[in-house]
């Protein structure tokens, strides 16, 4: 019994770093439908940037969670206004193709400057140690996760559904041409939109640094199961894709518990069974 | 009648052409191909500094073998045992590729040394661990250089027992590799009086959390936790055991860790471990030569992989010069009589089953403060003499060697 608290507790915490990279894929897709390939890229870039940061500059963690987003996130409004602009009126595959290669060449670059045995990041002094909770040894650091990445998704929830900026976003997914005649600038809510995707998932970056070595492939092997995470939550839904996020996150932890082996299988199991019986996901709507 | 001579003359010549093309090199170029990972998670312990190892042996050399070139070709087999066993094909049947080297991770290893022994062509493992690639998988044209996981079991697993480390609990990469390792631990925990209380498997490569694999070894309560893993897996384990609070309450055992792995850790998050190598760079005036060309070009310290891929080139360029030819019958038969003399192995003697039994060095990593300059990480605690590092010939069950003659065995 103890050994499943804790695993359910280690899945929350991943959960609530898959709902944070989930929640950048959906607001990018549901507003521009484009498929952020380069997604797993930008999380990978947000962690070295906090590393140099602290290497080279000597910035420490707190202002890296500031600095890098926002840094990050000019980077996307340039990627978005330079290249992705351009592919608007194709098929959406183009776009999928353009990040992917994006990912490559930003991985390639980091591989080439720093090997892929990657660097090590420390956890911030403010948030070492931990806490016994009985059942299992709680690291402060990923209580801190959990927290973070709750009050990030919540703002982010009421911001899009409750405030007038998300009242535009969401009408612009529904028809931007219809916003556009009401006088709103759709091409720079376009922009800002995949930059503020982009920053979120610098930000996850920044918080995975102190947790994971920090390594070029970090993004590819945990873009994966955020692409399942949205697929099953339903492409472009927020609420779906941070409740899915910290779900899939319990139910991985479940798994661990009672087959380990099936733990990095059961996403794709969930994805097919979500997609047999509700193929726009859990929270989507059929277009 | 003075025609019939003639006649038997040329049906001679023609009949003993094939033995005259033997004498020499095939296709007038001695190819040396290294297939190894690249750009994915071993790329730094071998990759391109394996293919730079290679290169230098190859200029050490002279460039040149009976007077015909040596050519270096390589290639990334992305970690896939399907990629690298079309790849060893195509450099087989159409770029006229004599020998393979490097080959690390033991999925890749294995694929390929089955294409090789069928076209007669010579493999120098030098990333992979797998103990059975000179047992039960052997091969005639096959020669496990570096280490084994045998040897890392024997290094590692017997001086933490010894130490009073006797409660074990694994954490595994799930593929042939890590379960190997983790066997040959067990084997050698149990004999030391210890007690194996369970295993948790991972996928590999691609798993970055293992945090619910540490909370499974942490309330196992063994006193050490093992790492048969390789490469980033171990770097993160070690990283998030920390973090978890595995240790210092239990210890961790990382059966395979190179020096590039240390590197990236840091010396506060390593220090202290125990570890088993073929190779350090900073022992003597010959390794650290060697290694300080090494480091001139690659920017980092030589890994005992990437030292063993030079080592192995070396001694497959001098074997086939003395043999006269490249053809791989002769060349391995040379190598096998040859014992090998350089900074990596001393007097060491590849055996009937293909593996080069060499000195082993149990290392501890160091503290911060005892690092007096970069790459100072090793303190080297003893050396596990040959006889005791490697399995001995009888315990590998190579069916080669069983029925390999006396006269072959001598040699």
């Amino acid at each position: 019994m103890q050994a499943l608290f804790g695993q359910l507790l280690v899945g929350l915490i991943n959960g609530s770093f898959y709902a944070l990279l989930s929640l950048g894929l959906a607001i990018i897709f549901g507003l521009l439908n484009v498929v952020n390939f380069a997604h797993g890229a930008q999380y990978m870039m947000g962690a070295f940037a906090a590393w140099m940061a602290a290497t080279y500059l000597g910035v420490g963690y707190f202002w890296a969670l500031l600095l890098v987003p926002a840094a990050m996130g000019l980077v996307g409004v340039a990627v978005e206004r330079l290249l992705l602009r351009r592919l608007y009126g194709l098929d959406n595959l183009y776009g999928l193709l353009l990040t992917f290669g994006l990912t490559l060449i930003a991985e390639g670059l980091f591989h080439q400057a720093y090997g892929n045995s990657g660097s090590t990041y420390p956890v911030p002094a403010a948030l070492r140690g931990g806490v016994n909770l009985g059942f299992m040894y709680l690291p402060l650091y990923r209580a801190w996760v959990v927290v973070v990445s709750v009050v990030v998704c919540a703002a982010s929830w009421f911001v899009i559904e409750r405030t007038k900026l998300g009242a535009y976003l969401r009408a612009g997914t529904e028809n931007p041409r219809l916003l556009q005649a009401f006088g709103v600038n759709v091409p720079l809510m376009f922009t800002l939109t995949y930059g503020f995707g982009v920053a979120l998932a610098a930000f996850a970056g920044v918080m995975a640094a102190p947790v994971y070595q920090v390594t070029p492939l970090m993004g590819s092997s945990v873009i994966m199961v955020v692409f399942a995470v949205v697929v099953i939550g339903g492409m472009g839904s927020i609420a779906g894709s941070i409740f899915t996020g910290i779900g899939i996150g319990l139910v991985e932890g479940l798994t661990r518990y009672l087959y380990p082996e099936a733990s990095s299988v059961v996403v794709f199991v969930v994805m097919a069974l979500v997609l047999l019986v509700r193929p726009a996901g859990l929270f989507g709507r059929q277009r | 009648m003075s025609r019939i001579p003639r006649v038997a003359c040329c049906l001679a010549a023609l009949l003993a052409a094939p033995t005259l093309a033997a004498d020499k090199v095939s296709d007038g170029v001695v190819k040396i191909g290294v297939l190894t990972d690249m750009t994915g998670y071993y790329s730094d312990l071998a990759g391109p500094g394996s293919v730079l190892a290679a290169r230098m042996a190859i200029e050490d050399f002279g460039g040149k073998v009976l007077g015909k070139p040596v050519q270096l070709v390589s290639a990334d087999h992305q970690l896939k045992a399907d990629v690298a066993s079309n790849t060893a094909r195509k450099w087989f049947d159409q770029e006229q590729v004599d020998v393979i080297a490097d080959l690390v991770s033991s999925s890749t290893a294995g694929a390929v040394m089955p294409v090789a022994a069928e076209k007669k062509r010579i493999t120098l493992l030098s990333g992979p661990g797998t103990t059975a690639f000179t047992g039960e998988k052997c091969t005639a044209y096959n020669v496990h250089w570096t280490y084994n996981n045998w040897a890392l079991a024997n290094g590692t697993g017997r001086e933490v027992v010894r130490q009073g480390g006797d409660t074990w609990y694994f954490v595994t990469a799930d593929y042939i590799f890590g379960r190997s390792l983790e066997e040959d631990t067990t084997k050698v925990v149990k004999a030391a009086g210890g007690k194996v209380l369970g295993f948790a498997r991972h996928p590999s490569p691609g798993t970055t959390d293992f945090s619910s694999y540490l909370l499974q070894a942490q309330s196992s309560g063994a006193k050490i936790v093992g790492l048969a893993n390789a490469g980033a897996d171990t770097v993160n384990c070690i990283k998030q055991a920390n973090e978890f609070g595995v240790t210092p309450k239990q210890s961790l055992a990382g059966l395979l860790v190179f020096i590039t792995d240390v590197h990236s850790l840091g010396l506060d998050t390593a220090k202290g471990m125990y570890l088993t190598t073929a190779f350090y760079w900073d022992m003597n005036d010959e390794t650290r030569k060697w290694s300080e060309r090494f480091f001139a070009k690659h920017k980092k310290m030589p890994t005992m992989v990437q030292a063993g891929v030079y080592s192995s080139v070396m001694h497959y360029l001098k074997a086939v010069q003395a043999a006269g030819t490249d053809d791989a019958d002769a060349v391995m038969a040379k190598m096998k009589a040859t014992p090998v003399n350089d900074f990596f192995a001393k007097n060491a003697r590849i055996g009937p089953d293909g593996l080069l039994r060499h000195d082993m060095y149990l290392a501890r990593v160091k503290a911060p403060g005892a690092s007096k300059k970069p790459w100072d990480y090793y303190e080297i605690v003893k050396t596990i003499p040959a006889a005791e590092a490697f399995p001995t010939v009888e315990q590998q069950a190579c069916p080669l060697a069983k029925s390999a003659s006396p006269a072959v065995m001598k040699k």
